[in-house]
């Protein structure tokens, strides 16, 4: 399997402060990764390196397919590869949730309107939010809202989708609406990573469970490796607080 | 009633009255001008001074900061009878509009910053991630909703300029001041310059309560 993603020697500075060190990590095509781990252990910081909304420390380096993730000419090559939902959503309010989903493919791949329009609606469709078509963002729940940025983050057909805790925002109820969607997306070849505190979610559709610590990764296996036979001891400190908590 | 007679001689209005309109409109030429040259320099300055390199974004800021400083008075005077010494001659109407638009654009760049700055972070971290050129995430994302939030000020700066304008009859320019003072000269009455108050209030009058509703309608949504 060839991986889509590599990451070599990857560091990142606030100031003094490392907010990840020393990352290498490859990807292969159509994994689906969940990065775990505690709270400011620079887990949203990697998956943001990723696609360059943070840049990171000269020395390392990123590629996605092959090409190498810079500010420059490629980058908006690697931005249309790999498309990105957000814990907070970041729908456009005052477009309606059909030319939400619309707007990249016909400005980035310059699509027809008419084929954005149908494929939007397809997405939608796929999403489970065909009737709210016209409506605005405000107008939605925030698991419909997150369905939506899935669905535009799909039109442009990444080759790889990043998750920042897509749940983390949302009320209980509405968690199980948006992970059964992510759940459906696991099956269909695209190279997930998905930052979560979902640990069910975590368990049942990982290829490769993720922990990090202190802006390094700790551990990485299977779910069964991390969660029934994790081998240090920051992964079994984090497991016990948070399946106990 | 000697009052009334004065202040409001209706046959001096009425022989003055086309002067008076004449002014009006050429208040409104230098005004509209000012303001639409005013929003492309403004909006220009806005975006150099937040995205520009740093060598780039000081001398804007330090532009912005001088020409909201100085009075546009002097920059009038100092365009219309200091640049000539140096050859540069405009004329009257020219020199009235390039110091409202200097000193436009310095306010509206600031309106536009402000504005552009209330767009959530989230915004433009959507618009990066989906590939978005620079160009389509400021025409396609941030500037429709940044027009928002800056209509309520952007109007206030209108009605700032169109205020202004009447400091161009300093320089001879036969505004609506000019004419009003020139007609009460020939009259022997101060009617005219009462009907270019009234003239002056009946257009920006509206526009200033347009602002008020703006604003409370903003307040409640906010609420
Ligand atoms: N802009 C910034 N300036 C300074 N420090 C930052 C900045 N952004 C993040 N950090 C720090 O970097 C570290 C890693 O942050 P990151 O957001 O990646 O953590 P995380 O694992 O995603 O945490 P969480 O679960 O709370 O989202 C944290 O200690 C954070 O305080
Ligand atoms: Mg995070």
């Amino acid at each position: 399997m060839r991986n889509i993603i590599e990451i070599e020697k990857v560091a990142k500075f606030y100031g003094d402060f490392a907010a990840l060190t020393d990352i290498d990590l490859n990807i292969t095509e159509g994994e689906v990764v969940c990065v775990i781990g505690p709270s400011g252990s620079g887990k949203s910081t990697l998956i943001r390196c990723i696609n360059l909304l943070e840049t990171y420390a000269e020395g390392g380096t990123i590629r996605v397919d092959g090409i190498p993730v810079e500010a420059g000419p490629n980058l908006d090559q690697v931005r249309a590869e790999v498309g990105m939902v957000f814990q907070s959503f970041n729908l456009f309010p005052h477009m309606s949730v059909l030319k939400n989903v619309m707007l990249a493919p016909m400005r980035v791949r310059k699509s027809s309107s008419k084929d954005a329009e149908a494929k939007a609606l397809d997405l939608l469709k796929r999403v489970g939010i065909s009737e709210q078509a016209d409506k605005f963002p405000g107008q939605l729940s925030g698991g419909q809202q997150q369905r939506v940025a899935i669905a535009r983050a799909l039109a442009m057909e990444p080759r790889v989708l990043l998750f920042d805790e897509p749940t983390s925002a949302l009320d209980p109820e509405m968690v199980g609406e948006v992970l059964d969607v992510m759940r459906t997306l696991a099956g269909t070849g695209v190279t997930m990573i998905v930052v979560t505190h979902e640990m069910g979610f975590a368990r049942q559709v990982a290829d490769r469970v993720i922990l990090m610590n202190g802006g390094q990764i700790v551990e990485a296996g299977t779910p069964e490796q991390i969660f029934d036979a994790p081998k240090e001891e920051r992964t079994r400190d984090f497991l016990s607080a948070v399946l106990n908590h | 009633m000697d009052l009334f007679e004065t202040f409001f001689n209706v046959p001096v209005l009425v022989r003055t009255f086309p002067l008076l309109i004449s002014g009006l409109i050429v208040t409104l030429q230098i005004g509209i001008t000012s303001i639409v040259s005013g929003l492309v320099l403004g909006l220009g300055l806005a975006l150099v001074r937040m995205y520009a390199p740093a060598a780039l974004r000081l001398p804007v800021m330090i532009y912005i900061d001088i020409f909201r400083s100085i009075p546009l008075l002097v920059l009038l005077i100092i365009v219309y009878y200091a640049l000539p010494f140096i050859g540069i001659r405009l004329s009257p109407f020219l020199s009235a509009v390039v110091a409202l638009t200097l000193v436009s654009g310095a306010y509206t760049a600031e309106i536009f910053r402000a504005g552009i700055q209330a767009i959530p972070k989230g915004q433009f971290e959507a618009s990066r991630a989906l590939g978005l050129s620079y160009k389509d995430m400021m025409v396609d994302v941030v500037l429709p909703q940044a027009i928002k939030i800056v209509i309520p000020p952007l109007t206030n700066n209108c009605i700032n300029v169109m205020k202004d304008t009447a400091l161009a009859s300093v320089v001879a320019m036969p505004d609506l001041l000019k004419q009003a003072t020139q007609a009460q000269a020939l009259a022997a009455n101060p009617t005219p310059l009462i009907g270019a108050a009234i003239i002056y209030l009946a257009f920006l009058w509206p526009l200033v309560t347009l602002v008020s509703r703006f604003e409370n309608r903003l307040n409640q949504r906010g609420a």
